[in-house]
């Protein structure tokens, strides 16, 4: 249906924006991936080459930006298992919007120690 | 306004599967089930990519002095092992192809018209293919100790020069 896709906004609340959440750091995470294979990529020119490359991911504005990358590749990870959940389970359905919640937790859980630790080894010199 | 709305949205269908006069379309036995596939793809591929993952993560940032510690050596290291070979190895098709298919399905729900599609998906498929070749080619062609490198970059099981 061309031309009448402005302004709609699909029921809204916990189930729609996980789905959105979803989607955003499935896309952040693709395009994280493409650069991190060609990055890679560069032990196979030589190990200045590399070295050169990592030193800027050793930066602590890239470490901020690996703290945001991992945050959606836990929340992605951990939705994702909500969403087999929903598929697969017979009461997933109808558990989806505590499920969210479980997510959360657990990602928070999983977050706040991988923080403590990456930000020690990024600012930490 | 005043058409129908069934006249103006067509079933998107190739042929209607009628027996007696009723459409049993759910039931069309010639009908490809790629996309069934894709979708259990998506979830079969996820829970693998978790492990996968949080294992990458966690033995690249949150070991030893995590990010700091990666250079030619740490990964020469790594990939002397087939262990993180093939580790590696899957985590890139799995997550290139779990990606992809992820980021076509984000192109049919959002481009509408047919050419636009065609080529987003037709880059999208491009770029994969290539980043899927480089990758694999990197983790099996791979040499820890290329000749001609001064020693302090290397692992410290390549023999001096």
């Amino acid at each position: 249906m061309p031309g009448n896709s402005k302004g709609t906004l699909y029921r809204g609340r916990e189930g729609m924006w996980s789905w959105v959440a979803h989607r955003i750091t499935g896309i952040a995470i693709f395009f994280f991936l493409l650069v991190h294979v060609l990055d890679t990529a560069m032990v196979r020119v030589s190990p200045e080459a590399y070295n050169a490359i990592m030193s800027i991911y050793k930066n602590p504005v890239m470490g901020l930006g690996e703290a945001v990358l991992v945050a959606a590749i836990v929340y992605h990870a951990f939705n994702g298992i909500r969403i087999i959940l929903i598929d697969f389970w017979k009461n997933g359905a109808k558990n989806q919007k505590g499920m969210l919640w479980g997510v959360l937790i657990l990602w928070a859980v999983v977050m706040i120690p991988f923080l403590i630790r990456h930000l020690m080894n990024t600012f930490g010199g | 306004m005043a058409t129908p709305l069934k006249t103006r949205i067509s079933a998107p269908r190739s042929n209607d599967n009628v027996v007696n006069g009723i459409k049993y379309n759910r039931s069309n036995s010639k009908r490809n089930n790629f996309e069934m596939l894709a979708w259990l793809f998506m979830r079969v591929s996820g829970v693998i990519l978790v492990v996968l993952i949080f294992g990458h993560l966690f033995v690249n940032l949150m070991m030893g002095e995590g990010v700091h510690r990666i250079d030619f050596g740490f990964v020469g290291g790594k990939w002397a092992n087939p262990f993180w070979q093939v580790w590696d190895a899957v985590l890139l098709w799995l997550a290139m192809l779990h990606g992809t298919n992820g980021i076509r399905t984000i192109i049919m729900d959002y481009a509408e018209k047919d050419s636009t599609r065609f080529w987003l998906k037709l880059i999208l498929f491009l770029a994969a293919a290539f980043v899927l070749l480089v990758g694999t080619l990197v983790i099996f062609t791979f040499s820890p100790c290329p000749t001609g490198s001064p020693a302090e970059l290397l692992p410290s099981f390549c023999p001096a020069p």
